[in-house]
């Protein structure tokens, strides 16, 4: 009991520490390392949205680029195409990617573990290929399209690292915030039932199809929005940027930060993308130091750096904030139960 | 009027057939016991109203419609409710966690609510945790809902998983072994809720090795052997019946 | 005519390669109900064992091109194998009682550790086999030139098939093999040391796995480290065409899966060569996820 106030002030801090860092971090660091947070960022809600589908739902996806994919090329081609501003085709290339994804998981959604892991992995190439080979000639083929025009917000234009620093890290706080209101609702319980356990979630009147769909769909319109800022940032996108291997370390991060725990996917997107910029020679190599950590978490400690912690729900306040109904019911039921026994022994 | 009719039910996996050709009723607030030995089909008639299993063949009505075809939350939705035989909790979940997944189909809060916890939303989730917690409640589990359910000794995880089943507010309860690893106190206690749990008006459908507590609380019996069903009638017939007595009680006797 | 014969003999050469691969996905499926992601990099080890045995060694100087290749492939099979069993032994056997997806993440974990492993010491460029040693000459069938390394390729692979196919049904070993495969614990019971029979079956899988890498080699001529992600995808396609966890199912889903993307290739596009693969997979886990020579079991509650 006494330990809540201390805890919440310690929440507190935390997050005026965190706004103080978001603000004055380009007083600080050069262009070229707000570059590299910069890229953190993006990472970070790219894996915050996978986390969806892979932390929350538990279901293997390992196609999470062919999503970001479809996001940046219908921003990137409605706005050299039209001249359309980059910054309102966030919604329309995360509609869009989540068409997509709604269109590709209807058949696969009921696909165990590791063939769910396959098959998605056969959509990111999939997609690759397709923009590869110019598909609807729309995609540039392999050198994909250029000319992409900067961010402009209340008038102002986004161009240099610094000012993509407050949208990026914008987006990420928002999006941060809203998953965690989302995993204590009733939509992402329901997720987290079907990750612990598909059948009795079933069993309990848990829609599971809809759902593990749901999180698909929700997954790919966040990382379709992230792809419209990825593409706004670079100006030019190409096939390249959506490779598997974009979408394994996106899992990396889920798994190794954390799958289900917002701060571990955070962690995550730090250790795994921007702690190899900090040791250049190490960069080369940080794939194999992934992979053998892999291994060697799952033995360890399979839940991630940050595993998810229990959600605790506060009946006490409930309690008294509806005293009468509750207390009422429990001694109520109780009362109720005990002369019943004492029948059924006589 | 019967609220549950089984017409005719049939169920193989591969060559062998699990449920042959059963047919029996549930009537509206009754208690009803499906015994029978090992391996007799029980718990896959259990899985075939539940909508786990679609039969080969045969009929499911609950009240007058068919639910055959219909995928299990649907089935939860129309208000049947279950437990499992193997504990199915989510054990790294609090007590109460478990039983709002119970709530959840009587909650309408979509994605959007869901992301954005409108006014709405929050009182519907006030409204769920005090739900769940009566439901917790009922079953005497009040003081261990912050507890993780794996934490919880078997019989509490057993009725946990009843309490869970509660919240769905189904009309039909089905317990598939709800005294399975329970001592004695705690069976005494498991035939006070059962009793409760039909005071509110829920019929009972349940599977039970522990013939004290079936011939306790039941008003009716079934016995299914080799899938198919040998025998019905209350349990004092039962007891009596001499097909009964050679075919599945000669084994045992002794618990009877 | 002439050119779908050519497509056809190219798909049954590539088509016994994905078969060798499938096989030892097929195989640790049946035993430990688990897909080996790290297998395709098994076969991108062999095949650059293969080319630095066969460049260093200069063996073909020596003993003969036939019996220098015969003899590296023997070697290879012999280290593969022994890679093989060290990766289970160090990233699967400590999971044998967590969750199925915390094997799977470990073995994507290896996957990755080996591809990258590769690249660092072979660097990410093409690594060219020595060309002299790619049987040349055609074959004539009824007026068709068929290049004769194709011819020894499928025929190496139907030989090697045949062998395991003979270990597994008609020796003590693949009945111990079939056992484990079917119930453990009831193998455990006959006497049957599970854990010896796992790791023979992580011997004989990367070692066929290892003589695909060095006929990839030879055959295309040039090898590279990413090499293993779509031979392995591809191998565990035709794993799930067949039906995985059945071993003539890898056989015929190899085979097939060659033959469909060849002509695929050949009469549909290039271009979208890579991608016919998955359309398989996507297609048949849709109409039928058991492959074509699995059997339906019934998911247990």
């Amino acid at each position: 009991m006494s330990r809540k106030p201390f805890k919440r002030s310690y929440r507190a801090a935390g997050l005026i520490l965190a706004l103080l860092v978001f603000l004055l971090l380009p007083r600080f660091l050069s262009p070229a390392w707000l570059g590299v947070t910069n890229d953190v960022g993006l990472y970070a809600v790219l894996a915050l949205s996978l986390n969806i589908i892979l932390g929350n739902c538990g279901l293997f996806h390992m196609g999470h680029a062919a999503f970001y994919a479809v996001g940046a090329y219908t921003a990137a081609i409605l706005n050299t195409m039209y001249g359309i501003p980059i910054l309102w085709l966030m919604p329309v290339a995360g509609l869009l990617s989540a068409i997509f994804a709604l269109i590709v998981a209807r058949p696969i959604i009921h696909l165990r573990g590791d063939y769910l892991l396959v098959v998605t992995i056969g959509i990111v190439e999939i997609v690759r290929i397709a923009l590869v080979n110019d598909v609807f000639g729309l995609t540039g083929g392999s050198n994909g399209i250029f000319g992409i025009s900067r961010p402009v917000l209340f008038g102002f234009r986004i161009s240099r690292p610094q000012h993509f620093h407050y949208l990026i890290w914008g987006y990420v706080a928002i999006s941060a915030f809203l998953f965690h209101l989302l995993d204590n609702s009733r939509f992402g319980r329901a997720l987290k039932y079907i990750k612990q356990d598909e059948v009795a979630a079933e069993g309990n009147g848990i829609n599971t199809t809809h759902y593990k769909q749901a999180a698909f769909v929700l997954g790919a319109f966040w990382a379709g929005m992230t792809g419209t800022i990825f593409a706004a940032k670079m100006t030019i996108i190409s096939p390249e940027s959506f490779s598997f291997w974009e979408s394994v370390l996106l899992f990396a991060i889920v798994i190794l930060g954390g799958s289900g725990n917002i701060f571990g996917v955070l962690l995550g997107a730090f250790l795994i993308i921007g702690l190899p910029e900090a040791f250049r020679d190490f960069a080369d190599a940080r794939m194999l130091i992934f992979g053998a950590a892999m291994m060697v978490m799952m033995i360890f400690r399979p839940k991630g750096i940050l595993p998810p912690r229990m959600r605790h729900y506060n009946v006490q306040s409930l309690l008294g904030r509806f005293p009468q109904i509750i207390n009422r019911h429990i001694s109520g039921d109780t009362e109720n139960r005990q002369p019943q026994s004492a029948g059924d022994a006589s | 009027m019967s609220l549950l009719r089984l017409n005719n039910l049939t169920k193989t996996f591969g060559g062998l057939v699990a449920v042959a050709g059963v047919s029996f009723t549930v009537s509206e607030g009754s208690v009803v016991g499906l015994i029978g030995p090992n391996g007799a089909g029980k718990t896959t008639v259990f899985n075939l109203i539940t909508g786990n299993y679609k039969p080969d063949s045969g009929e499911i009505f609950f009240g007058d419609r068919s639910i055959k075809n219909l995928p299990t939350h649907k089935i939860v939705e129309l208000g049947i409710a279950r437990t499992f035989q193997s504990i199915r909790l989510f054990q790294e979940m609090t007590a109460i966690e478990n039983v709002l997944a119970g709530c959840h189909c009587r909650m309408r809060s979509g994605l959007f609510s869901s992301m954005f916890h409108t006014p709405g939303q929050r009182l519907e989730e006030r409204k769920a945790l005090e739900r769940a917690m009566r439901e917790l409640a009922f079953v005497g589990l009040e003081d261990e809902h912050d507890n993780q359910a794996k934490n919880l000794s078997y019989g509490n995880q057993r009725l946990l998983e009843i309490a869970r089943a509660l919240a769905t507010e189904p009309r039909f309860i089905i317990l598939d072994e709800p005294a399975g690893s329970m001592n004695d106190p705690e069976t005494a206690e498991l035939i006070r809720l059962i009793m409760a749990i039909r005071k509110r008006g829920i019929t009972i459908l349940l599977i039970e090795h522990d013939m004290g507590l079936v011939m306790k609380v039941c008003e009716k019996l079934v016995v299914l052997e080799y899938g198919a069903v040998i025998a019905e009638g209350t349990p004092a017939e039962i007891k009596a019946n001499p097909r009964v007595i050679e075919a599945y009680l000669g084994a045992d006797s002794g618990e009877i | 005519m002439e050119e779908f014969f050519l497509q056809l003999t190219n798909g049954l050469a590539v088509g016994g390669i994905y078969a060798l691969i499938a096989l030892g996905y097929t195989m640790v499926y049946g035993v430990l109900k688990l897909i080996n992601f790290a297998h395709g990099d098994l076969f991108a080890m062999g095949a650059y064992l293969g080319f630095t045995l066969l460049v260093s060694l200069g063996l073909a100087g020596t003993l003969g091109k036939v019996a220098a290749v015969l003899l590296v492939i023997a070697l290879v099979m012999g280290m593969v194998a022994l890679v093989g069993y060290l990766l289970e032994r160090v990233a699967y056997r400590p999971l044998r009682n967590s969750s199925r997806l915390s094997a799977v993440v470990s073995a994507l974990g290896a996957s990755i550790f080996f591809q990258n492993a590769l690249m660092l010491v072979y660097g990410a460029r093409y690594q060219v086999y020595p060309g002299d040693l790619r049987p040349e000459g055609f074959f004539n069938v009824m007026g068709v030139e068929i290049p004769t390394v194709r011819l020894i390729l499928f025929g190496a692979s139907v030989l090697l098939m045949l062998a395991l196919y003979w270990l597994i049904n008609k020796t003590r070993i693949g009945m111990a093999i079939r056992a484990v495969a079917i119930d453990q614990r009831a193998a455990r019971l006959m006497g049957i040391d599970v854990n010896r029979i796992i790791a023979l079956v992580f011997l004989i899988g990367p070692a066929l796995g290892g003589v695909a890498g060095v006929m990839v080699g030879l055959y295309y001529g040039q090898i590279r480290y990413d090499m293993s992600l779509l031979y392995g995808l591809k191998a565990f396609i035709a794993a799930i065409l067949g039906g995985i966890g059945n071993i003539p199912g890898a056989m015929i889903g190899g085979v097939l899966l060659g033959v469909i993307e060849a002509l695929g290739a050949a009469y549909i596009s290039v271009a979208w060569k890579d991608a016919i693969a998955f359309l398989v997979l996507i297609l048949i886990l849709i109409f039928r996820p058991t492959g074509l020579l699995g059997e339906r079991v019934a998911d247990k509650l």
